[in-house]
């Protein structure tokens, strides 16, 4: 028999980012108990590392905003495959979010009347960014941390779910181990949120930590939950790409925020050589007037460095591509020009941009207050992920609620950036708020232990087989998965580049059933690597399968053989879920209708 | 490129070794990076604790040629690279496997300390009104990362074990983003000489010197909350008033 512990709450969240957290908070202020696993230790998860802040409409700096032109902003962000109910939601919901997150005791920069202070972001129509220097995303997720751990909410550090349990339809409870000693857990939960965040690691350029293995999104598939729009992963235009033990690590757009400008090596702003027609009205048609809108003029219009990060990543790429990169095979960033403009240029940037300067000071040895910076797109951020009802986040496995990265619907085609921090706050609070509803009124359920006894013999297999002499390491497979995503089902697709991928996937997965790790269960790197497997390739299924139905350009989901966009496609979702052969299933589905007052919204702000 | 050697130690709590990995470097290569190819490479099983690879989780702390840094942001160039490099757990905590060490003391102290308790709102809205100024007096502490680093140095933990009675550098800091948080009315001051033991730390500013975050966490923090401390409970003037008052 497995030896496990076992833990009983009636929410259990899985994942303590900023959206976790948000849930188990909410979940324990309706009076439930909650406990909530991490993979790593509290307060590391990947909020760490967001920079440039959170959207909400608060207008503390331009009163013309408001949560219609949020709403419209994110839907248009998104090429209108967004839940446009999920958008409404966000929107509106937003600066209560932010408000509150103060009165916990996170400290944002002020305006000149002591209110939240909010920057400029691309596709945001107005200043709409809260934020505290370039380190927003450590503010907020230290705040919820140190709010949290007084609320009661019971902390699993280290420990990562391999499978959820279900009873029938419904979810019961999950089993994982913790890393220290490699012993299993078994818990029982009355309902279940998903906080895991994204899939990064798929791709061998990304910003995402090891933490990022689609866990999530995998955990729901398997227990019958249906993924939506996976062809849309956002590979932010900006991360480092010197040196190559950099590569990929974020450059956030707050440096476009603040003035910063992309070139190329013939020392052309090329950004304004393509502006899309849907931005055209937005965009500043001169270097003076993009520079007037980023220090504030009101009646200039945003450089077109700041459109939004699919459009900006493929200007990127076609420079590179064309012959017109950057030394080390990007392009140029540069906010150390703006000292012809501002007089304390060198105090303001490492002000505004703290973290950016000691980045790339420590990491590249370079002073952007003084030299450019080179920049290539990474792998950032996954819009698809778990479908969610609007209202209550939960999917369509009853008591799996979700919110957060590895939720979906509120991005659409292409997130905007800022977005992310707000909706793991905005969704993360519903997520808690109905999971311990839904916990209140469940029933009693029993664990099939026969089943965890199963899974339990799985998750060993890796350090079984270390007996067998032809048994692969589990690196080797990471590293040509995330090789084989990266070139075959990047930033630019093409049918038979995807197909290809697809087979070399499955050839992975047969493969996988058979990697040998050495040593025992404490800490051992190779065996949790090993354990990830099985969802990193998952979600690359998910992801090329998706890529393959959609065919057409739209937002991140770019194919060479489809550049442009098409009417059928923009009226319906893709959505993938598991049959009982295990194989992998794709329906199309209609996006979720607008109201008529979305559709004045959307038309007014036009 | 060149091949450098790295020495790590590898064990747990029952003790180990150190143990020579010799590993290509090239350009730019940080320790964790060399670390990350010994792990896929040579030795499976290695435990690591990291998380974003930029300096910002604070995950990767260890010892390197016996300084406690942060494996990530530190260059091997910057490191001699003709003798072997070591790398070893922070050895102020319990190891648990090879470079990951038992930080939970530190979770358990978070929480004895008062949480953030603000003052009424200013603005109808609920909000209040702070000014830059009053964000800009304590970004320095909120800056922290909680690597650790500070308390892997601090001698009171390191060398005597005060752990019971000595919150260590971190908690200070912490201690002061809440105290001199501009909203925050809570009082700290009694639970900062007694139960945190403030008194313990006689400022070799050994924690400054390790911060990756380049808090000044003694002059800035540490000594502030030592004078207030001072201020309330050993003021000549304020002791013989408390005595007339029987305040």
């Amino acid at each position: 028999m497995a030896d496990y512990r076992t833990h009983e709450y009636d929410v259990l969240v899985i994942g303590a980012g900023g959206a976790g957290l948000r849930a188990a908070i909410e979940a324990s202020a309706q009076g439930v108990s909650v406990g909530i696993v991490c993979k790593s230790l509290l307060g590391k998860a990947h909020t760490v590392m967001a920079e440039g802040g959170i959207a909400a409409a608060m207008a503390n700096v331009d009163e013309r905003d408001g949560w219609r032109v949020h709403f419209s902003d994110t839907m248009r962000g998104g090429q209108y495959l967004n839940n446009s109910h999920m958008a409404q939601i966000h929107a509106k919901e937003a600066p209560e979010r932010v408000r509150e997150l103060e009165g916990w005791g996170a400290l944002f920069d002020r305006t000149q009347e002591g209110r939240i202070l909010q920057r400029n972001f691309g596709g945001h129509r107005y200043p709409r960014l809260a934020h505290v220097g370039d380190r927003t995303g450590l503010e907020m997720i230290r705040t919820l941390q140190d709010h949290g751990i007084h609320q009661g909410v019971q902390v699993h550090m280290e420990c990562t779910v391999v499978r959820l349990l279900k009873e029938g339809d419904r979810v019961i409870g999950a089993f994982g181990y913790e890393r220290e000693k490699g012993r299993f857990l078994l818990f029982k939960a009355k309902a279940v949120v998903l906080a895991t965040g994204g899939i990064g690691r798929a791709y061998k350029i990304t910003s995402n930590s090891w933490e990022y293995t689609g866990d999530g999104h995998t955990l729901a598939y398997d227990a019958g939950a249906e993924l939506i729009d996976m062809e849309f992963v956002q590979f932010h235009p900006t991360g480092m790409v010197w040196p190559p033990s950099v590569r990929g690590i974020l450059v956030t757009e707050g440096v476009r925020g603040e003035g910063g400008i992309l070139y190329n090596s013939e020392n052309k702003r090329f950004m304004f050589d393509d502006i899309p027609d849907l931005y055209k009205d937005q965009t500043a048609d001169n270097e003076d007037e993009g520079w007037r809108y980023t220090q504030g003029d009101r009646d200039a219009r945003r450089p077109p460095e700041l459109l939004t990060r699919d459009h900006v990543a493929r200007c990127i790429v076609r420079e590179i591509k064309e012959g017109r990169g950057s030394e080390h095979g990007g392009v140029y960033l540069d906010i150390a020009w703006i000292k012809e403009r501002l007089p304390n240029a060198e105090e303001h940037i490492k002000k505004k941009l703290p973290s950016m300067y000691h980045q790339f000071k420590e990491l590249a040895g370079i002073e952007i207050t003084k030299e450019p910076m080179e920049v290539g797109p990474t792998t950032h951020y996954v819009m698809g992920g778990i479908r969610v009802d609007a209202e209550t986040q939960m999917s369509n496995v009853p008591g799996l609620f979700a919110a957060g990265e590895c939720g979906a619907g509120l991005h659409g085609a292409n997130r905007l950036g800022g977005n992310s921090l707000s909706d793991l706050l905005v969704f993360g609070k519903r997520a808690g708020e109905h999971a311990a509803r839904f916990a209140k009124d469940a029933k009693a359920s029993a664990v099939n232990e026969a089943e965890v006894e199963n899974i339990a013999i799985e998750c060993l297999a890796p350090l079984e087989n270390s007996e067998e002499p032809n048994g692969e390491g589990p690196f080797q497979i990471q590293y040509e998965l995330q090789d084989l995503m990266q070139d075959l089902v990047g930033i630019v697709r093409t049918k038979k580049e995807i197909e290809e991928a697809l087979e070399r996937i499955q050839e992975l997965k047969k493969r996988s059933k058979t990697v040998s790790v050495p040593g025992n269960r404490e800490y051992n790197g190779g065996w949790h690597t090993a354990l990830d497997l099985h969802n990193l390739l998952t979600v690359s299924e998910a992801i090329a399968r998706a890529a393959l139905a959609r065919e057409e350009s739209r937002g991140a989901h770019f194919r060479e053989d489809f550049p442009a966009k098409s009417d059928d496609e923009a009226k319906t979702n893709v959505v993938l879920n598991k049959e009982s052969d295990g194989d992998m299933a794709l329906v199309r589905q209609p996006v979720v209708e607008l109201t008529s007052e979305m559709s004045e919204i959307i038309k007014e702000m036009k | 490129m060149p091949t450098v050697t790295f020495r790590v130690w590898r064990g747990d709590s029952e003790g180990g070794d150190y143990q020579d990995y010799p590993t290509e470097v090239s350009e730019g290569m940080v320790v964790l990076d060399a670390i990350h190819d010994i792990q896929a490479q040579q030795a499976n099983d290695l435990a690591v604790r990291w998380n974003c690879k930029a300096g910002k989780c604070g995950s990767c702390s260890a010892e390197i040629n016996g300084q406690p840094k942060l494996m990530c942001m530190t260059r091997i160039s910057d490191l001699p690279i003709d003798e072997p490099i070591t790398v070893e757990p922070m050895r102020a905590f319990p190891s648990l496997r090879d470079l990951v060490t038992d930080v939970s003391w530190n979770y358990e102290v978070k929480k004895k300390i008062k949480k953030f308790k603000p003052r009424d709102p200013d603005f109808e809205d609920g909000t209040w009104n702070i000014q830059q100024e009053d964000v800009d007096r304590v970004q320095e502490f909120r800056k922290c990362i909680e690597c650790y680093l500070c308390q892997d140095v601090c001698h009171v933990l390191r060398e005597h074990q005060k752990h019971d009675e000595f919150i260590g550098p971190r908690f200070l800091v912490y201690a002061a983003s809440l105290e001199m948080h501009p909203l925050d009315v809570e009082d700290r001051l009694e639970d900062l000489k007694k139960a945190n033991g403030i008194g313990y730390c006689n400022i070799t500013k050994c924690c400054t010197k390790v911060c990756p975050e380049h808090i000044t966490i003694t002059d800035n923090a540490i000594i502030p909350l030592k004078e207030r401390v001072v201020d309330r409970y050993y003021d000549p003037i304020k002791k013989l008033l408390r005595v007339i008052t029987g305040g």
